[in-house]
């Protein structure tokens, strides 16, 4: 079926088939590969995008139900060749190891703090309670989330 | 993981999505946040020929107060229902369960209407239902009718919802004091209730204790007669028959029914 909707603020339209992954859409038909697929449960947050602002596991999610919505992945975060102040902290925290993880912890992030500018360290942890690090790095993801709320609100 | 092909069909109102199900019948599933449905395709444990989207019917989402109760939508997810402030300071116990349930992207999409028709004994949302008196709206071809969560869920991930019915909005009643209480036992982060407890006002309501959300009824009558809350946690297993697997036998779920209700009734905050 016909969809149309937003990409990273570009308005598409596309023929899918009602059961294509959203994930699946984002990675094969828009050539967005930021969002990677994990675990394909729903548990690991690797395929984490913003739908209207809000982030969404989107393997679970088919591309049929993103018509008429905002989709954001981390491709479209950074504006007028400049990082987002996440990807930015991400960086310069060195929140990352093998990177995997590291486009839907991101957009995770993105999305705590647009909903919380301001969260505490606990608050940070449980906010990429969705979010697993195989490389168990979450002390400089949690850092870097911290320090990006903070140059945020500079 | 990829579903089953099936026909897509997006419902524009509630109504239509009632005609929808009186067409496709039992070949039809209805999906919202799609937080269970989709997972469940995905492993083609359920392969409906036909998908119908409730997702974008605005008339089936949001939260008001509706005289002595509050009437969520069906279509409500989760973060909305933990954030709301109406939910908050009316039914806290509710807020609370709604921001327990998986991680925030969960909680994004998944919906109380959704947690409840899918109906897993282990989810937070049955019980916590259980714990306030809820009931649930229903409309069907033969019009509306109202169940109390009591009688609502019938079995394993099995309710009284009928085929052609659909479930359009949860109530419960208003219930603004800290007399509340809600305790889940998981080993990991995102992990479903091994034990869940969920204390209102004397009612206790004991999650993946069996195959649907029970009532520690031997618990509450020992409250009731102004037994301690210990004596009457200690009777929070009487009458269950938990399943088995790999997280718990039997006998450990009992015990954690146990210690978890002391500490849901030792723990009642607003």
């Amino acid at each position: 079926m016909q969809i149309e909707l937003t990409v990273n603020g570009a308005p598409r339209s596309d023929e899918v088939e009602p059961r294509l992954l959203l994930v699946h859409y984002l990675r094969q038909r828009c050539g967005l590969r930021a969002a990677n697929v994990g675990c394909d449960t729903t548990s690991c947050g690797a395929c984490t995008v913003l739908v209207n602002g809000r982030s969404v596991k989107s393997c679970t999610m088919l591309a049929v139900q993103a018509a008429g919505q905002e989709i954001t992945t981390a491709e479209g975060l950074a504006t007028g060749g400049e990082m987002h102040p996440v990807q930015q902290a991400f960086r310069q925290e060195h929140g990352l190891q093998c990177g995997f993880c590291t486009p839907g912890m991101v957009m995770a992030a993105a999305g705590l703090l647009a909903e919380n500018p301001h969260p505490t360290e606990a608050e940070v942890r449980e906010g990429l309670e969705g979010n697993f690090c195989r490389c168990t790095g979450y002390h400089n993801i949690v850092r870097a989330v911290l320090s990006a709320a903070e140059e945020m609100s500079a | 993981m990829i579903p089953a092909p099936f026909e897509y069909e997006a419902a524009e109102s509630a109504g239509h999505a009632l005609e929808l199900l009186a067409r496709h019948g039992e070949d039809a599933k209805l999906l919202a946040g799609g937080h269970s449905l989709l997972p469940m395709m995905k492993l083609r444990l359920a392969f409906p020929s036909v998908v119908i989207d409730i997702g974008r019917v605005g008339e089936l989402a949001g939260i008001r107060a509706d005289g002595d109760d509050l009437l969520i939508g069906a279509t409500t997810c989760h973060a909305d229902v933990a954030a709301s402030d109406l939910v908050r300071s009316q039914a806290p116990l509710l807020a609370y369960a709604a921001a327990q349930v998986g991680d925030p992207q969960i909680r994004h999409r998944g919906t109380i209407g959704g947690s409840v028709a899918h109906a897993d004994p282990a989810a937070d949302l049955p019980m916590a239902l259980v714990a306030l008196g809820g009931s649930l709206e229903i409309s069907g071809p033969g019009g509306p009718r109202t169940v109390s969560a009591d009688d609502f869920f019938a079995g394993f991930f099995e309710t009284s919802l009928e085929p052609d019915e659909l479930l359009t909005a949860v109530r419960v009643p208003r219930r603004p004091g800290p007399d509340w209480g809600y305790q889940k036992f998981v080993r990991r982060a995102n992990d479903w209730a091994i034990v869940g407890v969920a204390v209102a006002g004397g009612r206790i309501a004991l999650a993946n204790m069996g195959p649907v959300p029970v009532r520690a009824v031997a618990a509450e009558q020992a409250l009731a007669g102004g037994a301690s809350v210990a004596d009457a946690a200690a009777l929070a297993a009487e009458g269950t028959d938990p399943a088995e697997d790999i997280h718990a036998d039997r006998a450990y779920r009992q015990h954690l029914a146990r210690i978890l209700t002391r500490r849901a009734l030792e723990h009642q905050t607003g």
